[in-house]
């Protein structure tokens, strides 16, 4: 269970991680950064578990993948919203992170608490109490989530795990 | 019936495949410019020795040159080591350009390949009927492991341009105008397929930057056909014959759009969003600060030639800075033999080297809180070149050289 940040339309990639701090790969550094021109005191609040909500068009722009590993070093474990933006939709499972697509992300508000139902598609709002259903994620796809992203499923199939 | 996404994709998996399906693809050839260096901490972290073809991965450096701080150095001194480690054979150094320019210029790029990069704008390479799309860092490498990488065909959008461009207006305000109506969104996972005699007569340079930019519709690929003109420009560069894909008379297409730019203005841009356009006209006489011309949306000898004819016998208004990149130093060259960079110089310009550097704010031109740009790049999103606080608007070269004299928003007809 984790807490709901809730942003509107077309984050993009240039607020969920600026181009300046793209100087490094570091995990603290990126984790420090994520947000930072959007919400500053983001960073600084969110916990192990907690997850981004968003509008139409999140992860619109670059195809940086420090847009998605950031919310990953922060702890972020699910992002939800009403459409990806393709490249990022690729980057965030790529790194393990599952983006839930649903239209009702209007029965989220910001600081619920949220629980996640991967395998039925359930989206429990422990603090309305309301189910909120969305389309499972693929069998291939879920199967990368689970490995805990690209390279450690990459790592299982080449045998070099 | 197929497009020519479709038809790429087959030939790329090995067998007929058609939209929706999910296949898994070889790419003819895999770009990372700067990012190369997490590429390369992912592709070690997989347990694998060798790359899976080191002829066929392009690695530029050109987001930060030369390095503009420790960190980035570090990034640029451990891709020379894994390029000289894995025995990668073009490798290009902070002396050639940005990716985009240089992955045509030195014959990476054909009509019918699948390309992929760890870039955005990877779809430039539509311009000479390729398919060509933006990845991640971690699933390159592993692109780099196997040679091969997921994806789903997708369906096809056929966007037909018709009439001749009026006096000004030029293929950066056509593809504005189709962001601007289609939305950021609209192409999302979706191919682009360009057609129509505006396309046909337009010139390798223009057709570059409407596929550059159909990105910013989220187009996954942006296909112009290959034509004669593009054969003459791709045969210097490339070993053997080039030949195109083309897409069946019956190909099935989720939408045709329909544009006539015979009476289009210049276009622009507005903070904070790509497909927030307008005509020139419509926000002329707004003040500016900084003015930058170049990129691997705008930075080629056209559109220099454009901004020195303009900018010829005059001087810029005191209070912008102008900021002038060219896409490569092939770019640099032509450009200083045609006098144009003299001229440009002359009218006070600061000349950049070759590089990405103003266009993702990550130096050589960042905008101070309270500034407002106009730029020749592709992307407006807050804080993009600099403080948050900051506004800046796209347009095209022209728009660019005009509004620098006047120091405000200017529509470029009254200057040509």
């Amino acid at each position: 269970m984790g807490r709901a940040w809730k942003y509107g339309d077309d984050i993009n990639t240039d607020v969920l991680y600026p181009g300046r701090y793209l100087d490094s790969y570091e995990s603290s550094y990126l984790a420090a950064h994520a947000l930072e021109d959007l919400d500053p005191d983001f960073a600084k609040n969110v916990k192990e578990g907690d997850v981004i909500v968003g509008g139409k068009y999140f992860g619109c722009g670059s195809s940086r993948e420090q847009a998605a590993s950031a919310l990953k070093y922060c702890g972020v474990k699910a992002v939800i919203a009403k459409s990806f933006a393709r490249i990022y939709y690729r980057n965030a499972i790529n790194m393990g992170i599952p983006p839930i697509e649903t239209p009702d992300v209007d029965k989220i508000n910001d600081g619920d608490e949220i629980e996640l139902d991967m395998e039925n598609g359930i989206i429990h709002n422990r603090t309305t109490g309301e189910d909120i259903p969305f389309n499972p994620l693929p069998p291939f796809i879920m199967e990368i989530i689970n490995d805990g992203g690209l390279v450690p499923h990459l790592k299982k199939k080449l045998g070099t795990d | 019936m197929s497009t020519i996404a479709e038809k790429i994709l087959s030939r790329a998996v090995g067998h007929s495949v058609s939209a929706d399906d999910i296949i898994s693809a070889r790419v003819d050839r895999a770009m990372s410019h700067d990012n190369a260096a997490l590429v390369w901490k992912n592709f070690k972290s997989l347990g694998v020795d060798k790359v899976w073809d080191s002829e066929k991965i392009v690695i530029p450096i050109d987001h930060r040159v030369p390095a503009n701080n420790i960190k980035a150095a570090e990034g640029q001194k451990t891709i020379r080591e894994m390029v000289k480690l894995q025995r990668i054979k073009y490798f290009y150094g902070i002396n050639t350009g940005i990716c985009h320019q240089i992955m045509p210029e030195k014959g990476h790029v054909r009509p019918g390949w699948l390309i992929v990069g760890t870039d955005s704008h990877t779809t430039t390479y539509g311009a000479f009927g390729a398919f060509s799309t933006g990845i991640g860092a971690t699933e390159m490498a592993g692109v780099w492991a196997t040679g091969e990488l997921w994806l789903r065909v997708p369906n096809t959008i056929k966007i037909n341009v018709s009439g001749v461009l009026p006096k000004g207006v030029y293929p950066k305000d056509v593809i504005l105008h189709i962001i601007g109506d289609i939305s950021a969104e609209g192409a999302n996972y979706r191919a682009v397929e360009f057609y129509g005699d505006t396309m046909e007569n337009m010139s390798i340079s223009g057709r570059m930057t409407v596929s550059n930019m159909s990105m910013e519709m989220g187009a996954k690929a942006a296909i112009i056909p290959p034509d004669k003109k593009t054969f003459d420009w791709l045969r210097p560069r490339v070993d053997g014959e080039v030949e195109g894909v083309y897409a069946d008379a019956d190909a099935v297409y989720e939408r045709e759009i329909e544009y006539d730019v015979s009476a289009l203005e210049p276009q622009v841009a507005r903070p904070h969003t790509v497909d927030n356009v307008s005509p020139v006209s419509d926000v002329a006489g707004k003040h500016l600060d900084q003015v930058f011309i170049g990129s691997c949306t705008n930075g080629r000898t056209e559109d220099f030639e454009v901004v020195a004819r303009i900018l010829e016998g005059k001087k810029i208004h005191p209070d912008v800075r102008l900021i002038v990149g060219p896409a490569s130093y092939e770019v640099y060259l032509e450009s200083i033999e045609k006098g144009y960079i003299q001229t440009m110089i002359k009218a006070g310009a600061v000349i950049i080297n070759p590089g990405c550097g103003p266009c993702l704010g990550a130096h050589e031109g960042i905008m101070a809180s309270g500034e407002r740009g106009l730029s020749t790049t592709n992307r407006n999103f807050r804080g993009r070149m600099g403080s948050p606080e900051s506004e800046l608007f796209l347009a095209s070269p022209a728009t660019a050289a005009a509004s620098a004299i006047t120091g405000e928003i200017t529509d470029p007809r009254g200057w040509l």
